[in-house]
């Protein structure tokens, strides 16, 4: 529907004081967020923002739009039942790695495995930041904090290979500070329908500062990151370092590509995001420094009815086969007696 | 052939019992329905092993349903069956000291092998011994049926699982019952041989019991003097269910229900599964956890939210049913209660999660709980559960036991118009609105849903400010939130009815009761005062708030009881809130009070002698 008046960037912000830390990667994903909202053609009153706890769960207080801070881990159930109540709403999750990861594993796997049709930013900063420091399911392995001053025992989990483990019809990864990158993610991520999974690497600065630097610093991101792009093969490098990913029966290694050589030809996968399987993106997200860039953009976006319109579709067809419920036939149905005055 | 004779009686109570395989439930359920189109009042107790296959002869696979009907008022299913039916040593040995004595014990005699009475424990052949203390029946079920079906093509195996409808037939006409429900039943459900099997071996049964020497006469019990209506049978967990579909037509509003498979409280899920065309969304969750949340989401959304499951899923929902009390938002949490603690007995029937719907989140953190008396009535508060959340904002507990879920009774149909319309007050004004304003006489807060153009707001389970509902820690605000939250669960107080009092108004002893225990209790209660006893009663459907003029009703009697399948959790209550010497009377036995437990427990009271 048109807008009768323009709505701007700042329509979207709250009268609530931002409250995260100098420094923080929360700051210009926020930023980015209220800057793609005006262009996505839905009207404020129809954004709902829904977040779990932890730093970035404080995000739905900063965005004017409806908004529903809950409790750790079960923002995706809370997002499921509003989407089904209301299938018009564009509905978005805020969710962090201890809260997605680890408290709401089960809820963030079950939920894109029903492919409800919400957008799910999950901010990666491999720490918990609100309770001040401990090692996340997404630290590494060695990660001295306070509650592993030996150094982190546990393995680190993979949200992107968690997510297409479940079955992600739409998986993606950006980074906090990569604005016109993060805008063109979440613009993908709106126009999907289904669950879109977005992992959004960012810095805590007080906690774990710098995690990302090699993808956040545009000098370093070069050479240390790669942007994926549908139909484009995988090459990253600066000029006279050009290199490019081969994956031959699902393992993935570096070609050292000379100037001007075509890539494709030198064996360099090209990248898709509809292939048939997940096998692909699996090995795209299994791609960890320092062996390897760090691949951002879409990994994987292909199409499957979403969970709440299976399910309006089957009040719908239920009305159109038994009619609009009648209570008084209900109470009346099977066996019944009357009993004379 | 001559007709037999018949004699009219009064009541009757008959236990069906057998391994869980032999389609007990099934046979109880069938001669139920048949007794309620013949008129009677009636009350049933389905009592079944968690197993779904226990191991076949053993006591840990009996699976019992026990129905009483009468021609007059009835509360329960018998303290005492008159009748046993027992299809196996197990059932037997499980059940037949319940038997009252004299009583009628029907066994299928093909079942009493050596081998199978070994399984069933028994060093010697019972039987003897047991003629002596009961009036024996003893019908080779197994061989008759065989007998009724040689010339269809069925194994054995196949054929004797309709044994139990030979059985059927015999009892329907020992007690004067009509057929024709069940065969219609049989014939919407099976076809082919199967129907042919089962329909025959029904009218075979009934022509058996015409003819048998065995049985001398049948028994005929007069229809019941109820009030004039239209009637049903009905169990508690439908009418439970019926009560969420009820709800989405009484406000015109969509309900969701979000729920978690759990004994006992999975029919409710499946039955409201079927009913999309009312505009009833279910949602079968991961967890009992995402069950509330999707609910609470839909809320905020809203529609009608409500989730479904037992005691321990209750547990699981603590956290985020303090988070809809934070936000307040309508919710209906259903606890249809079982017997614990952990895993417990989950068949079984208790009463012990009252204090954990009260009490068993962090903080203090009011939520109205009201509770079902009666299979009917869990239609009824159901929708109360509902009317109350709409009108209060708040999440709302309704407690329900497996003995409600399960159990039958003839239930008057309710007309719908009777049930009212009830409009959700959604906030639409952007000038005067609020997240956080009161209603003045309910202290609600709005109810703004998104798409409501205007009203964005953000809600939450931070401490929230009064009126604007943004983040507050100011530490005045918080007591201020706490006191308010409170006095609107005590406000519900306000239109709850005079407490009924049964049984003279004042005077020596007074029973309280809540929940399934009102049958027992009631029963109870009116043979003391028939036998001169100067014994009252009331019964409780809200527990929190507690009726206003609950003191001083209690104040009117010298002692107070109170009943409850659990270890004295409303008894706790009053003693604390009223300050008097409350005296409980607990059983977690998993089964319901039998009225002669209560009755003693009277006489105790009154001094008597017992
Ligand atoms: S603790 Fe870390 S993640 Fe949290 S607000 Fe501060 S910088 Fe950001």
């Amino acid at each position: 529907m048109a807008q009768a008046v323009q709505i701007t960037q700042k329509d979207f912000s709250s009268d609530q004081d931002v409250r995260w830390c100098p420094g923080c990667g929360d700051y210009s994903i926020l930023a980015n967020v209220q800057r793609v909202m005006p262009e996505l053609g839905v009207r404020r009153e129809n954004f709902v923002f829904v977040s779990g706890i932890g730093c970035s769960s404080r995000f739905p207080y900063y965005m004017n739009t409806y908004g529903f801070h809950t409790i750790h881990g079960r923002a995706p159930s809370i997002a499921t039942g509003i989407k089904c109540a209301r299938p018009e709403l564009s509905v978005w999750v805020v969710t962090g790695d201890g809260d997605g990861m680890s408290i709401g594993g089960n809820h963030l796997l079950h939920t894109i495995r029903r492919n409800v049709d919400i957008q799910i930013l999950l901010f990666n900063n491999r720490v918990y930041g609100l309770t001040k420091g401990q090692y996340s399911p997404t630290s590494r392995v060695g990660m001295n904090t306070k509650s592993s001053p030996e150094g982190s025992i546990d393995y680190p989990i993979q949200p992107l290979a968690f997510a297409l483990g479940a079955g992600a019809t739409f998986v993606a990864r950006t980074v906090d500070v990569d604005a016109p990158h993060l805008q063109e993610t979440l613009r993908r991520a709106h126009e999907h329908r289904g669950t879109a999974f977005v992992e959004i690497l960012q810095n805590c600065h007080v906690f774990n500062d710098d995690e990302w630097i090699e993808v956040e610093d545009r000098k370093q991101r070069i050479d240390a990151g790669m942007k994926v792009v549908d139909g484009a093969p995988l090459v990253y490098g600066s000029e006279g370092a050009r290199r490019g990913i081969r994956i031959e029966d699902g393992v993935p290694s570096v070609i050292e590509l000379a100037d001007g050589q075509d890539p494709v030809a030198a064996g360099v996968a090209v990248h898709r995001e509809r292939y048939e399987t997940p096998a692909y993106a699996f090995a795209l997200a299994s791609l960890a420094r320092p062996e390897f860039p760090l691949p951002t953009g879409v990994f994987r976006a292909i199409e499957n009815p979403s969970y709440e319109a299976l399910l309006s579709a089957q009040v719908a067809s239920a009305r159109v086969q038994r009619g609009k419920g009648d209570l008084e036939a209900l109470l009346s149905s099977g066996d019944t007696w009357t009993v004379e005055a | 052939m001559p007709e037999k004779p018949t004699e009219e009686i009064e009541s009757v109570a008959i236990r069906f019992t057998g391994d869980s395989g032999d389609g007990m439930q099934l046979t109880g359920t069938k001669f139920t329905e048949s007794t309620a189109l013949a008129g009677n009042d009636l009350a049933t107790l389905p009592d079944y092993p968690a197993e779904i296959r226990a191991p076949t002869g053993t006591l840990a696979g009996v699976s019992g349903f026990q129905i009483h009907f009468s021609s007059h008022d009835i509360r329960t299913p018998a303290d005492h069956p008159d009748v046993l039916v027992s299809f196996n040593p197990a059932a037997l040995r499980a059940n037949v000291e319940d038997v009252r004595p004299g009583g009628m014990v029907i066994l299928n005699i093909d079942a009493f092998t050596e081998k199978a009475l070994t399984r069933a424990g028994y060093t010697e052949d019972p039987l003897p011994a047991l003629r002596d203390r009961f009036q024996l029946v003893e019908i080779p079920f197994t061989k008759l049926n065989r007998a009724a079906l040689a010339d269809l093509d069925l194994r054995s195996r196949d054929a004797d699982r309709s044994k139990n409808f030979f059985a059927l037939g015999m009892l329907y006409w020992l007690y004067n019952r009509p057929m024709e429900p069940t065969l219609r039943w049989l014939e919407g459900k099976f076809k082919g041989d199967v129907l042919e099997a089962n329909a025959r071996v029904l009218k075979a049964g009934h022509a058996f019991g015409e003819t048998t020497e065995t049985l001398p006469r049948s028994f005929v019990i007069p229809r019941a003097k109820i009030a004039p209506g239209h009637y049903r049978n009905i169990t508690g967990n439908t009418a439970l269910a019926w009560g969420i579909v009820a709800a989405s037509q009484v406000f015109d509003q969509e309900v969701f229900l979000g729920a978690y498979p759990i004994t006992p409280a999975s029919e409710v899920l499946h039955e409201v599964s079927r009913y999309r065309h009312f505009g009833v969304k279910t949602f079968q969750a991961e967890d009992e956890i995402a069950a509330i949340s999707s609910a609470i989401g839909a809320s905020f959304a809203g529609s009608l939210g409500v989730c479904t499951t037992s005691g321990p899923g209750l547990v699981l929902k603590q956290e985020a049913l303090g988070l809809a009390i934070m936000a307040e938002l309508p919710l209906v949490v259903v606890n249809v209660q079982r017997a614990g603690p952990s895993t417990g007995m989950p068949t079984k029937v208790e009463q012990a999660d009252l204090l954990n719907a009260l009490y068993g989140r962090n903080s203090d953190s009011p939520v109205p709980v009201i509770a079902a008396a009666t299979a009917g009535d869990c239609f009824g508060t159901t929708l109360e559960a509902f009317r109350l959340a709409v009108k209060y904002m708040t999440p709302v507990v309704m407690l329900s036991d497996s003995y409600l879920a399960n159990s039958a009774e003839p239930w008057q149909i309710p007309d719908v118009a009777s049930l009212g319309q009830e409009r959700a007050p959604f906030a639409t004004d952007p000038e005067s609105f609020q997240p956080y304003s009161r209603d003045p006489e309910t202290l609600a807060r709005p109810w703004a849903t998104p798409g409501t153009a205007g009203l964005e707001h953000r809600i939450g389970g931070l401490a929230k400010q009064d009126g604007t509902g943004n983040v507050s820690y100011d530490a005045k605000n918080n007591a201020h939130m706490h006191a308010l939250r409170h006095e609107k669960v005590a406000r519900i107080a306000n239109e709850i009815p005079p407490t009924e009092v049964l049984g003279p108004d004042r005077g020596e002893l007074l029973v309280v009761g809540w929940g399934s225990t009102q049958g027992a209790i009631l029963s109870a209660c009116i043979e003391a005062r028939e036998d001169g006893q100067n014994v009252s009663n009331i019964h409780l459907r809200y527990l929190n708030p507690l009726p206003p003029d609950l003191g001083e009703v209690l104040a009117r009697f010298d002692k107070v009881l109170v009943p409850e399948l659990n270890l004295g959790q409303l008894s706790l209550l009053i003693r604390s809130q009223f300050l008097i010497d409350a005296k409980s009377l607990s059983k977690v036995e998993g089964q319901p009070f039998l009225v002669e437990e209560l009755r003693a427990e009277i006489d105790a009271m009154l001094g008597l002698e017992t």
